[in-house]
């Protein structure tokens, strides 16, 4: 039912939009709810819990029935709210929470069971048998009492996340908000002005207020102008700021405008943190519903939300209105209503001294005490000193009074303090550091008032930014004085509903405190009252009222439940915004990797790294065969493996050495420039934390590598001790695993291959086991190292990373043509298996390096970093778990790495676990399969058997204890 | 005797172009990691300015201009950018070559700002971050460094090995930009 001539919505421009299949029409500027209230369609919802036909109640976020579902398949967003959603050409909306449809709901005869379905009906009924909760009573009742649902589908990843700074946020741009902005804009600040609403006025769009003599709604929109040309500030609409953290951060959501969504590559929404320096919440107030008997249908309405459907979208929400109140606002809808031609049954005022002049039947000291109507409202029925009264409406308008938006103010732990003059809780001062409230937030409720008190608490920003005050005044406005009479609910037969979107009634908030859940908090999580999506915006208050006439407390010392973010729901996918898939990470890719994609290799992940598993060749369908073909290639010709993504770290300094030795547990001041050692290095709990070979390259110039896994903690941990433990040393470290491209060069005939790539041969002699040194390939500067992680006679070479790919190219040909070539981690895995070589499959973190063999690599002559701590006799026991080499010699030849270890008679439970495997593999070398774990006394114990037992993947197999080299134990294969 | 060809880490990867906004790779020539060994700033200054004739630059500043500049690069650091470094300087500090370790890309146009404030957290804004401001931050989860190098234009480096990841992002972000319609 439209009423010509009023609103903001732009009557040129019809828009066709769905709402449960039916076309309907609307216009641009209109929501959902206004629009669905300009054709007649009253109820929009079905009540979380007892299917109860539901009407829009709000014209804000704060709507606890209008929840309907946006859009179609993997796309469609439940749970959102009628009373914000824009409509737009072709928007598809849905009701919810019913079955098969909305005007005939089965599930509603929940409703006939209501008086068996209250607070704690679950905890009590469901109890028994148990395991019947999680498979069958949860299910079934989450089927019947809920929300809307996802498609269960994978959506596109459309949302965003964006960070944004200023001096000054002001939170809500309403008259107060709007002030403070424009005071900190003009004085040059820079300001963010973040409002949940389409468009700037807040109360201003929805009443008929005057301000400097122009319509609120006018007034509001030149201010906007205003903002907007300035360049030190930016206005965000649909904007609503959900949560405040520490050090000025906050938390915002921003909806898109329908028009820009629907761009290519344009976001669904975003994600905001605000960093601000200073912030004015100006979050305004939201009106509360007065208790009684049937409260929930539809038609009855908050009186403000009917004076902004009047106002703001040139709607009647009914033909014959009753207006119900306790405060002025009553006054003001019987008011607004009138002006625009609708007709008004009685205003009734729960004070018995108010007065009207208003031509329209007056009920002072009167309440509604019930209302009837099958789908919606009919009637209404009044108390009055004698007697009921029976009023024919189909719309009721309820004002109990406002509550000040406090919420954010007490996200970091403050609480509202109550103030019984205004009947509301107020925001505590210096709740939030640099946070200031100003307006209907701060309890002040007079347009005038909110614009002056905008203004103040910008003015005073701007002190605190060290900004001079603009010499700007506050408009002029009405300033009506706020007169409520406290009244929570009538009495009366029938349920009376505080939280209409979680069905809870006084009755069972009472029923609550009767079973001694007398806390807010307790009430709240048994009733449910208060979650969900509208977090109790338009309940908590009247609940803890009742809450406190139950209980024979105060409002004051009932207090409310605890106030947390986000103050509007924001999807996940705002949250993860461009975290799905490949987005949850960084990929890390090798120079190599082009090649090794071509070569049809698929890659496994080592830490942020991609590197190749395995190179197939023609006919192998199988990793093994490639892996077993790529083992051998190294034990007989010659392999080539790119290991850039080992951390390389470059140490400068004259206190170099001393500090190698310092972090590593064996000595590196002694070692000769040109030569390489392997080293390990411990954190400071004594436990080994990583290992790898350094090179000194010159007199007070070393090369650490690391781990791949591993780099950014050694990284970290060297700076650590430099800057805190040893800042008298002079060095200096830097990062260069991404500078050099390297790779490994491995078998008996990588000399040959390297010479035939080397712009100057190399011979033994001059480059024996463990050295290092410049050559040059093509001209390009390299690096040579002659190391081994195969146990094979092996190069590692580097060239800067530009060249990586073509050097990479060049050696997998030279091996190719000597019967080599590439090879994976997977023949990596098994070449250092064999070789006994340790991995973070080993030292993964609770290892020392007693239990890895290397106790005597610990270097009595000097401190390290974690000797100390590793001398600790709970380190160095016998009995500890000790690292040994494990081989299948019973009928089962599979070994798992994760499989325990027992003795081979015991009975594989916890208590006799005598330790894990580590690492298996299957070895072409030695033809069987190969295994390193650790066992207890592992060491005394090599020729003893042992049964592994992987419980998970129900595999069994007896071993027998080796010594954890188990291929060319002498290694004379690596330094001939 | 190998010929190896070099290749850039942006190679196949840029220029990216999004309505008024690009995406492009800087060939920033020699890069060398400068860090002074103990109480050698000063002399270090000195050397770089007679050397490249850039002073040492202070925590989040870049000095030089087109073709040798000097950017912070974190703690007691700087990266030299351009020059061959002088041996001179070898004597004040530890100098390390880093020109193939990091991808050097230019995000320039109107909007560009827009763009950052979608991958990294530093406020970048207008009086705060100006032409000659340089940070070590986070981007997109990538250890990067920042650098304002004119009104619209913005240098921005991470790891060779991320350089993909990088463009795909700053891609996205730019294509949210220009649907959006920000251009301040």
């Amino acid at each position: 039912m439209r009423i010509e001539g009023r609103g903001l919505i732009d009557r040129d421009r019809a828009v066709n939009f769905y709402f449960d299949g039916h076309r309907y029409q609307g216009f641009e500027g209109d929501t959902l709810a206004s629009a669905l209230m300009a054709n007649g369609v009253r109820m929009v919802a079905r009540s979380f819990k007892y299917h109860r036909p539901r009407g829009v109640m709000t014209a804000g976020s704060e709507e606890p029935n209008a929840l309907v579902t946006v859009g179609l398949g993997p796309a469609q967003e439940p749970n959102l709210r009628a009373t914000v959603v824009e409509v737009s050409e072709g928007l598809w909306a849905r009701s919810q929470n019913r079955w098969p449809t909305l005007g005939l709901d089965l599930l509603a005869v929940n409703d006939l069971f209501a008086p068996f379905l209250g607070a704690g009906f679950y905890y009590k009924t469901f109890m028994w048998p148990r395991a019947f909760w999680e498979r069958v009573y949860e299910p079934l009742i989450r089927r019947a009492a809920g929300l809307g649902a996802l498609s269960g589908e994978p959506a596109e990843d459309r949302h965003e996340r964006a960070f944004a700074h200023c001096d000054l946020l002001v939170i809500g741009g309403g008259p107060a908000g709007l002030m403070a902005a424009r005071a900190a804009a003009e004085a040059g600040a820079d300001v963010i002005l973040a409002e949940e609403d389409t468009r700037l006025g807040g109360r201003l769009l929805a009443e008929t207020d005057e301000v400097d003599g122009l319509p609120g709604a006018e007034w509001a929109a030149e201010v906007a102008a205003e903002l907007a040309a300035m360049p030190n500030v930016r206005v965000m609409t649909r904007c609503a700021v959900t949560g405040v953290y520490d050090q000025g951060t906050y938390g915002a959501f921003e909806r898109m405008a329908p028009g820009v969504a629907d761009r290519p590559g344009a976001p669904g929404g975003c994600f905001w943190r605000i960093v601000a320096r200073c912030a004015v919440l100006a979050a305004g107030a939201l009106e509360r519903p007065v208790t009684f008997a049937d409260n929930d249908r539809p038609g009855v309405m908050m009186a403000g939300a009917v004076r902004a459907y009047v106002n703001r979208w040139g709607v009647a929400p009914g033909r014959s209105i009753v207006v119900f109140g306790n405060n002025d606002s009553a006054h003001r809808t019987v008011a607004d209503l009138q002006e625009a031609g609708v007709h008004v049954a009685a205003l009734v005022d729960a004070r018995s001294y108010a007065r009207s002049d208003l031509d329209v039947p007056f009920y002072p000291g009167a309440q509604v005490c019930g209302t009837s109507g099958r789908r919606g409202l009919e009637a209404v029925t009044i108390a009055t000193a004698k007697g009921e009264e029976r009023i024919a409406a189909d719309c009721l308008a309820v004002s109990g009074g406002w509550n000040p938006s406090v919420h954010l103010v007490c996200h970091m732990g403050a609480r509202p303090v109550w103030d019984a003059e205004r009947q509301a809780f107020l925001p505590p001062d210096g709740a939030v550091p640099g946070l200031r409230v100003a307006g209907a937030a701060a309890g002040v409720f007079s347009t005038r008032g909110c614009l002056e008190s905008g203004l103040a608490e910008g003015l005073r920003a701007l002190r605190d930014l060290g900004l001079e005050a603009p010499d700007i005044a506050a408009p002029m406005a009405g300033d009506q004085p706020y007169d409520i009479f406290p009244l929570w609910q009538v009495p009366g037969r029938g349920r009376a509903w505080l939280d209409f979107q979680n069905d809870v009634t006084v009755k069972d908030v009472e029923l609550a405190a009767a079973e001694n859940f007398r806390s807010v908090e307790h009430m709240k999580r048994y009733t449910t009252q208060g979650m969900a999506p509208d977090q109790g915006k338009n309940s908590n208050v009247s609940a803890l009222a009742v809450l406190a006439e139950a209980t024979g407390q105060g409002i004051a010392e009932t207090g409310t439940t605890t106030f947390r973010p986000p103050y509007v729901s924001v999807p996940i996918a705002a949250l993860g915004a461009g975290g799905r898939g490949k987005g949850f990470a960084p990929e890390r890719l090798t120079t190599s990797h082009a090649e090794t994609l071509r070569r049809g290799a698929p890659t496994i992940e080592a830490g942020l790294w991609h590197r190749p598993g395995y190179f197939p060749r023609k006919g192998e369908d199988h990793w093994r065969q490639s892996c077993d073909r790529e083992v051998a290639m190294v034990r007989e010709a010659a392999g080539i493996c790119d290991v850039s993504t080992l951390g390389k770290i470059d140490i400068q300094g004259p206190d170099a050495a001393r500090f190698l030795d310092f972090v590593y547990t064996n000595t590196f001041s002694t070692l000769k420039p040109g030569r390489v050692r392997y080293g390990l290095m411990l954190r400071e709990d004594g436990h080994v934390m990583d290992d790898g070979t350094c090179a000194r390259l010159g007199e007070q110039h070393y090369l650490m590598t690391t781990t791949t896994a591993a780099a950014g903690q050694v990284m970290r941990h060297l700076e650590f001790v430099h800057q805190c433990l040893r800042p008298d040393w002079d060095l200096r470290m830097v990062s260069v695993t991404e500078q050099w491209a390297q790779f490994a060069v491995a078998g008996p005939k990588s000399r040959d291959l390297l010479n035939g790539v080397l712009d100057a041969p190399v011979g033994d002699e001059a480059f024996p086991y463990m050295s290092c040194g410049a050559v040059s390939i093509g001209g390009v500067a390299g690096r040579l190292f002659r190391i081994s992680f195969s146990g094979e006679h092996a190069y590692e070479i580097a060239v800067p990373a530009r060249y990586g790919a073509a050097l990479f190219a060049e050696l997998v040909e030279e091996a190719e043509a000597v019967g080599g070539g590439a090879y994976g981690m997977e023949a990596l895995n098994v070449l250092r298996i064999e070789k006994g070589f340790i991995t973070h499959a080993e030292i993964h973190g609770r290892v020392t390096a007693f239990d890895i063999g290397m106790a005597r690599m610990v270097s009595a002559g000097k401190d390290c970093i974690g000797k100390a701590a590793a001398a600790r006799s709970g380190l160095v026991d016998d009995a500890r778990e000790q690292l040994v080499g494990l081989r299948p010699v019973g009928a089962v030849r599979e070994l798992l790495a994760g499989a325990h270890l027992f003795d081979e008679a015991a009975e594989a439970v916890s208590d006799n676990d005598q330790g894990y495997v580590t690492s298996a593999c299957y070895s072409p070398t030695l033809g069987h399969v190969i295994g390193m774990g650790f066992l207890k006394h592992g060491r005394a114990r090599i020729g003893e058997r042992v049964r592994a037992v992987d419980h998970l993947r129900g595999s069994e197999t007896i071993c027998e204890v080796q010594d954890i080299v188990q291929f060319d134990p002498e290694g004379g294969r690596l330094r001939g | 005797m190998a010929e190896l060809r070099a290749e850039t880490p942006c190679a196949g990867l840029v220029p990216v172009r999004v309505a008024g906004l690009s995406l492009s790779e800087v060939a920033p020539g020699r890069m060398t990691s400068v860090a002074p060994y103990r109480g050698q700033e000063r002399a270090l200054s000195a050397a770089l300015k007679s050397a490249h004739g850039m002073a040492w630059p202070a925590p989040g500043r870049m000095t030089g201009r087109e073709g040798a500049r000097a950017i912070w690069f974190g703690q007691r650091m700087a990266l030299l950018v351009g020059p061959d470094p002088d041996p001179a300087l070898a004597a004040h500090a530890a100098l390390t070559d880093q020109s193939d370790g990091w991808a050097v890309l230019r995000l320039e146009g109107a909007g560009a700002r827009e763009v950052l404030a979608r991958l990294t957290p530093l406020d970048l804004r207008e009086r705060v971050f100006e032409q000659g401001h340089t940070a070590r931050s986070e981007l997109a989860h990538m250890a990067a460094s920042v650098t304002r190098m004119g009104g619209d234009a913005w240098q921005v480096m991470v790891f060779r090995s991320m350089t993909a990841t990088l463009v795909h992002e700053v891609e996205t972000a730019m294509r949210r930009v220009a649907a959006r319609g920000i251009f301040p």
